[in-house]
């Protein structure tokens, strides 16, 4: 089966410093990936990149047969809200809403009417075990039970690729085992591949496979053996 | 932990046949290493002559006789006495990975590639935890925890030392 995503050979310095010196990243339809890495290694602009959020200075991404590094930014930014879903570590939510009109925001911006963009914000706020919470603002929830909502968010517009950047930096390991467990199961559930960013094995262990960054280099050593 | 002394903390919760006992063994004690039945009759003999379970009925049913033990007093100390010692901590100064960094250190090899290996041997055996702890039960998910917690400390200590590597280097050689 050929690759959904590969990225070949990406180089991104930010002024003096050099974030990615040749990482490489391929990513199967379906697969949850996880890149560790430590502070500082790369990781984070490896998935940026590979998601169409920062343009590497050199280096290839190709999605779906379509070289990303070739399109224009409208062409990018289109196919990361029809294709891509975002986990971030925080601040994704707005807000003055509710967690359903949070979830079904995404919908909503594309022009789905209220109720049907609801019915299946719905749906999702049950998978992920937050029925009881659709009304409440993100203010009144926990860290857990907002990244969830987020999980939620990321997922209703149902993308090939879920990026999840530190999703669990700033939970506690309880809540952050919660929000893996239901992130990676609805990414199953949905068929959706996830591109997942840690420096917790713990988190990385809830992918089905791995690859370490370091110094700006990717090390894939199932693909080397 | 013996297997005696896991049947005599069975045993103090009620009495029971020895099916039933390698059941309870099985699912509380057992993890992946089920009990033989010629470990369990025994392990009740050696029970039986050391006077820490008796016999405390013989049911036929018409089928073979089926024996229902039941814990003594002797037993309960001994349930007591396993329970009041704390574990000793495990040391872990004799680290087999350890020994390989050197290995590798000595011998002008990459150790590099030692700690790369076996990051990945770690991670695929936390990615299989984790996969049975998300299908399983609450018992099953702390017996995962505990081996999962473990792991990754160990992987802690690998970027520590992979950190460290150069200076190792100059040490070992030096």
């Amino acid at each position: 089966m050929n690759p959904l995503l590969i990225a070949e050979g990406l180089h991104k310095s930010y002024g003096p410093t050099t974030a990615l010196a040749g990482a490489d990243l391929v990513l199967h339809a379906g697969e949850i990936l996880s890149i560790m890495g430590p502070s500082g290694s790369g990781k984070s602009t490896l998935l940026h990149c590979a998601a169409g959020l920062t343009s590497p200075d050199s280096g290839h991404i190709t999605y779906d047969g379509r070289l990303l590094t070739e399109m224009s930014d409208v062409e990018r930014s289109a196919l990361r809200r029809r294709e891509f879903g975002f986990v971030f570590q925080f601040g994704q939510l707005v807000p003055e809403l509710t967690a359903l009109e949070n979830v079904a925001l995404p919908l909503r911006l594309d022009g789905i009417r209220k109720r049907a963009a609801e019915r299946r914000a719905t749906g999702l706020l049950d998978r992920l075990g937050l029925a009881g919470k659709a009304r409440s603002r993100p203010g009144e929830l926990s860290g857990g039970q907002q990244q969830r909502v987020a999980v939620a968010r990321a997922l209703i517009a149902e993308p090939k690729v879920l990026f999840a950047d530190e999703p669990t930096g700033a939970l506690d390991s309880v809540s952050g085992e919660q929000v893996m467990e239901m992130l990676t199961r609805s990414a199953r559930q949905s068929g959706a591949a996830v591109v997942l960013v840690t420096h917790d094995a713990r988190i990385a262990a809830y992918a089905d496979r791995g690859i370490v960054v370091r110094d700006g280099r990717s090390l894939d050593r199932a693909r080397a053996r | 932990m013996t297997i005696a002394t896991a049947f005599l903390a069975l045993l103090e919760s009620g009495p029971r046949h020895g099916y039933d006992l390698k059941q309870a063994y099985d699912q509380h004690f057992g993890v992946d290493r089920p009990l033989h039945y010629a470990q369990v009759y025994t392990t009740l003999a050696k029970l039986l002559r050391n006077g820490l379970v008796t016999v405390d009925g013989v049911e036929g049913d018409g089928g073979p006789d089926r024996k229902r033990y039941t814990v003594t007093e002797a037993g309960v100390t001994d349930v007591q006495r396993w329970l009041d010692e704390p574990e000793k901590p495990q040391q872990y100064l004799q680290s087999g990975l350890y020994a390989k960094v050197i290995g590798a250190l000595l011998t002008g090899r990459s150790a590099a590639a030692v700690l790369d290996a076996q990051r990945d041997e770690h991670l695929d055996a936390m990615r299989e935890l984790t996969r049975r702890k998300m299908d399983g039960d609450l018992a099953d998910r702390l017996i995962c925890d505990h081996a999962l917690f473990h792991l990754d400390a160990d992987l802690r200590w690998l970027e520590h030392t992979a950190d460290h590597l150069d200076e190792l280097a100059e040490q070992v050689r030096g």
